[in-house]
């Protein structure tokens, strides 16, 4: 990484990567997990078996624990804009600000209150309308993930605004340009999919383990099925729109491509694509590297080529860099090309573990049971989407270098004038231990519930103790004959 | 100022209000969890009290948070830089209280649900007292320079008037808290809280007559808005002995009401006092004032707009969503009946 020294700087960048990295684990998570549990139980109310409404209620279990760590994240991401880069939050308060407000007013208010509805009165209202409740808790949070894409999409690409040169920030002349931003509707579809992605592949990993164990065959099985369909039309999803991002890169932000790729010079009409290399004062050192493969994936055509990055480095400076300044665009290249590799790659491994999941696990057939092998693999790509998301942010993120605004404002000028070194230090380190220990907490809590199986939701509506599932109660009725 | 600007102010203290209102008796409720439910049978029924509804409620507060963010970016940037280290202790607390609902109830051993137990109650203490401490701290005005960056020191947040807001703000949520169990529960539980709160209201009318002398002394709502200030203060005073009425007169709706009410006129208190300010610099120019900390008149017309069009849709669902679990819960020795 670039420029992460014990500095103001480096700090404040290392806590913003740290924590929005960290809630960024959840995110996807929840999302897609509330839509396939929302799957689940509307399996359940139109086909009334009850394996969907066991299916439903354990999975959703995991959904609350993701969820609430997600939520204690997210304030973090939304108050450390003017806590750690005030002089952003200035420059960029008149357009970030609506649609981060608007997505607290009519994105976290649905989910927030949907999700409490659904969570206590499984015995209350008609099937229907129980279901209704998980399905707007999921379309809240994927309007929340729409709202806040808008702001990191206008940082991308910036539309829809005036420079206020006096005031030094920027004002939003358009709404509906920036909602309506090319970048948003790349970006956002691929997130999704990542989202639906990341849920339905942990859950089928998990089903895998469990299977190992011969634990509640019927119900993982099923299971399984349900999140690896959910998988693979997610991972063709992602492919697809990673495919549209790529392309919209090469011209939008080409250094951000360029890097992507390995590529420090031109590329020749051979365009030859690298599968690893080695790279040393922007060039590359050594290579191995197959012919017409960049031009399949950039230009969809045999014949084209790219821009490398001393090229776009010469035009961004000629375009940037006024009075004398010296500033380079360079980007941290070998960051951006692994994690570029690790995406692309990893989406094909999910296509082909869910095609092949699928197959051993038709309905008649036992091979799934017998390939022990293939559950394993299933059960150790739990791990992977969360890297691969990770990655991709990478990409995204790092790929803006020196911008925070793409070509309006620097990182180093984005920055709050009163951090301290001091103080930065120790909340980066506190913060370290706080996420280090809830994410061991949900890990080990998610396991329990794995353990204790999908007899322990059988009966209870969410009762506190698994333990007391005989007891069939619904506290918020109890008490009716005592009101007053 | 335009009229749009006076508006968001509005909102944003409407938020605040709605806030504190709400959020005030969830920090309530998770510092009860230890300080005041007896044992475990108890603390889940506190909890459960508030099971369904605190997320939402803490919205209010990123909601808030947003607003301020839309609306008047250069008071959003001061103020949260200005109080880093304040607001990293608030989300420390927030996330601990914030996931302790969750875990406790899955904790297999008496240790850890005892930790996440007094997570919430330290969590929710610990928030509350601090959101005190920080609006009276930024009230007596802070040290910022022309850039609106505020340079404070240690006195600066931690001062005498600072820490008796922080305390009178916990103690306001604390009762408040149980002015809702009384509405919420029943039987021995309910009666307890009522006895809490008959005793503890005379201790927060002192507390409320020290932060009024300290008001006095520091800052300068006395001297420019002095008929305003001394009537949100009886407002505040009243609503504290109708409180406290309720408690020694059993109508659980009116204290809790009223107690709300208290929390709600501290936010207008704050609100009136920084008016046509946003926030008080001890060099008078410096000041950050309304009509040049906010975004551009496109962008707060444009969220005139769309709050005005989804807040009213909120509030629907979300009293629904209270209504729906409006009844009371059975205390826990008539569950084990
Ligand atoms: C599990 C999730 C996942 C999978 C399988 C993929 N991606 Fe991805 N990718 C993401 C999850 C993701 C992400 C984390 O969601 C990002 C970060 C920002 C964004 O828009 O999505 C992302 C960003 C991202 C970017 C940067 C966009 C920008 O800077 O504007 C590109 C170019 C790609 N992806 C391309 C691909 C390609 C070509 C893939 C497959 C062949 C692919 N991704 C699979
Ligand atoms: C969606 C809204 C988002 C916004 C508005 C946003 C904004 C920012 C800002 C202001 C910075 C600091 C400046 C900088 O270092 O470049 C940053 C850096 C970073 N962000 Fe994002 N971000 C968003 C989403 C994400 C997500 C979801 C991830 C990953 C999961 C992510 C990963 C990173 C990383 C790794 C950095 C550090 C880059 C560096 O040090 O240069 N971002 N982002
Ligand atoms: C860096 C910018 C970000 C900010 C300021 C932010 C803000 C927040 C806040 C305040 C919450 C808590 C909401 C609650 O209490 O219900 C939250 C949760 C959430 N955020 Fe973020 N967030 C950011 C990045 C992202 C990104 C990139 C996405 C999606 C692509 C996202 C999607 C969500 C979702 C779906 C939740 C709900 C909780 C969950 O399902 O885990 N956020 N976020």
């Amino acid at each position: 990484m670039l420029n992460v020294g014990l500095s103001m700087l480096g700090l404040s960048r290392f806590q913003f990567a740290m924590t929005t990295v960290f809630h960024f684990f959840f995110v996807p998570f929840s999302i897609g997990l509330a839509f396939i549990v929302a799957i689940m139980e509307t399996c359940y109310v139109v086909t009334k078996d009850d394996t969907y409404k066991n299916m439903t209620k354990f999975w959703g279990k995991i959904f609350l624990y993701s969820f609430a760590v997600g939520v204690v994240t997210g304030i973090i991401q939304e108050f450390q804009f003017g806590m750690n880069w005030s002089d952003y939050s200035r420059f960029m308060g008149d357009i970030f600000g609506a649609p981060l407000a608007i997505e607290a007013l009519a994105a976290f208010f649905m989910e927030s209150t949907f999700i409490g509805l659904w969570m206590f009165t499984w015995d209350r209202f008609n099937k229907v309308v129980h279901c209704l409740f998980i399905w707007l808790t999921a379309f809240g949070s994927t309007l929340s993930a729409l709202w806040i894409l808008a702001a990191n999409s206008f940082m991308q690409n910036p539309v829809g605004y005036a420079m206020n040169a006096a005031q030094h920030k920027v004002e939003m002349t358009s709404f509906g340009a920036v909602i309506m931003n090319r970048q948003l509707w790349n970006e956002f579809p691929h997130v999704i999919f990542g989202a639906f992605l990341t849920a339905a592949f942990v859950v089928a990993g998990c089903s895998a383990w469990r299977l190992l164990k011969k634990d509640h065959e019927n119900f993982y099985r099923k299971s399984m099925k349900v999140t690896l369909i959910v998988g693979l039309i997610a991972c063709l999803g992602s492919i697809w729109s990673g495919d549209t991002q790529t392309r919209y890169l090469i011209n939008n932000q080409p250094m951000k491509y360029a890097a992507m790729e390995g590529l420090w010079k031109n590329s020749t009409q051979k365009g030859n694509w690298s599968v690893i290399q080695g790279t040393k004062n922007h060039k590359t050192t050594w290579s191995i590297e197959v012919p017409y493969v960049l031009n399949i994936l950039g230009h969809h055509s045999l014949n084209g080529t790219f821009k490398g990055q001393q090229q776009v480095n010469k035009e961004l400076k000629a375009k940037y860099n006024k009075n004398g300044e010296t500033r380079n665009y360079y980007v941290p290249t070998r960051t951006l090309f692994y994690s570029f590799r690790i995406m692309a790659v990893s989406a094909g491994l999910f296509a082909l573990v869910a095609i092949i999941g699928l197959w051993f696990n038709r309905k008649k057939s036992q091979s799934i049971m017998r390939q022990r092998w293939f559950l394993y693999v299933m059960g150790l790509m739990v791990w992977l989407p969360f890297i691969v998301n990770t990655c991709g942010w990478f990409v995204t993120e790092f790929g803006r270098y020196p911008w925070v605004v793409y070509g309006l404002l620097t990182i180093a000028d984005a920055v709050s004038p009163t951090s301290t070194v001091a103080s930065l230090l120790f909340t980066n380190i506190v913060y370290f231990l706080i996420f280090a220990s809830l994410g061991a907490v949900m890990i080990i809590l998610s396991h329990r519930v794995l353990k204790q199986g999908p007899d322990s939701v059988l009966t209870d509506g969410y009762s506190t103790k698994p333990q007391d599932s005989d007891k069939k109660v619904d506290p918020y009725e109890m008490g009716a004959a005592h009101n007053d | 100022m335009t009229s749009y600007q006076f508006i968001w102010f509005l909102l944003i203290g409407v938020l605040f209000s709605g806030f504190f209102f709400l959020e005030g008796f969830d920090f309530g409720i998770g510092m009860a969890v230890r300080f005041f439910a007896k044992n475990r049978a108890e603390r889940d029924t506190v909890i459960q009290t508030i099971g369904p509804h605190w997320d939402g409620n803490e919205v209010w507060l990123i909601t808030a948070g947003g607003a301020m963010f839309a609306s008047f970016p250069m008071w959003y940037a001061s103020l949260f830089s200005g109080y880093y280290i304040v607001l990293f202790l608030i989300l420390v607390a927030l996330i601990f209280r914030g996931v302790s609902f969750e875990f406790r109830a899955n904790m297999q051993t008496d240790t850890w649900r005892n930790f996440w137990e007094w997570a919430s109650s330290i969590g929710s203490f610990c928030a509350a007292f601090l959101f005190g401490m920080m609006f009276t701290s930024m009230i007596q005005g802070v040290p910022i320079d022309k850039n609106g960056d505020i340079f404070g020191t240690f006195t600066t947040y931690v001062n005498w008037f600072s820490i008796v807001g922080g305390v009178a703000v916990s103690l306001l949520c604390f009762i408040h808290g149980l002015n809702f169990l009384r509405l919420k529960t029943t039987g021995e539980l309910r009666d307890r809280a009522q006895k809490w709160s008959k005793i503890l209201y005379p201790v927060l009318l002192a507390g409320e007559v020290v932060f009024v002398i300290l008001l006095y002394l520091t800052t300068d709502f006395f001297t420019r808005k002095p008929m305003s200030t001394w009537g949100i203060l009886i407002a505040l005073v009243i609503f504290t002995l109708a409180a406290w009425w309720g408690a020694q007169a059993k109508h659980d709706w009116a204290s809790f009401i009223a107690s709300g009410l208290s929390l709600i006129s501290v936010v207008v208190l704050i609100f009136n006092g920084l008016f046509p300010r946003v926030m008080i610099a001890t060099t008078n120019a410096n000041s950050i004032l309304i009509k040049n900390a906010s975004s551009s008149p496109y962008t707060l017309r444009l969220m005139t707009i769309l709050t005005f069009t989804i807040l009213p849709i909120v509030l629907v669902y979300f009293i629904w969503s209270y209504w729906v679990f409006y009844k009371r819960i059975k205390s826990p020795k008539q569950v084990t009946e």
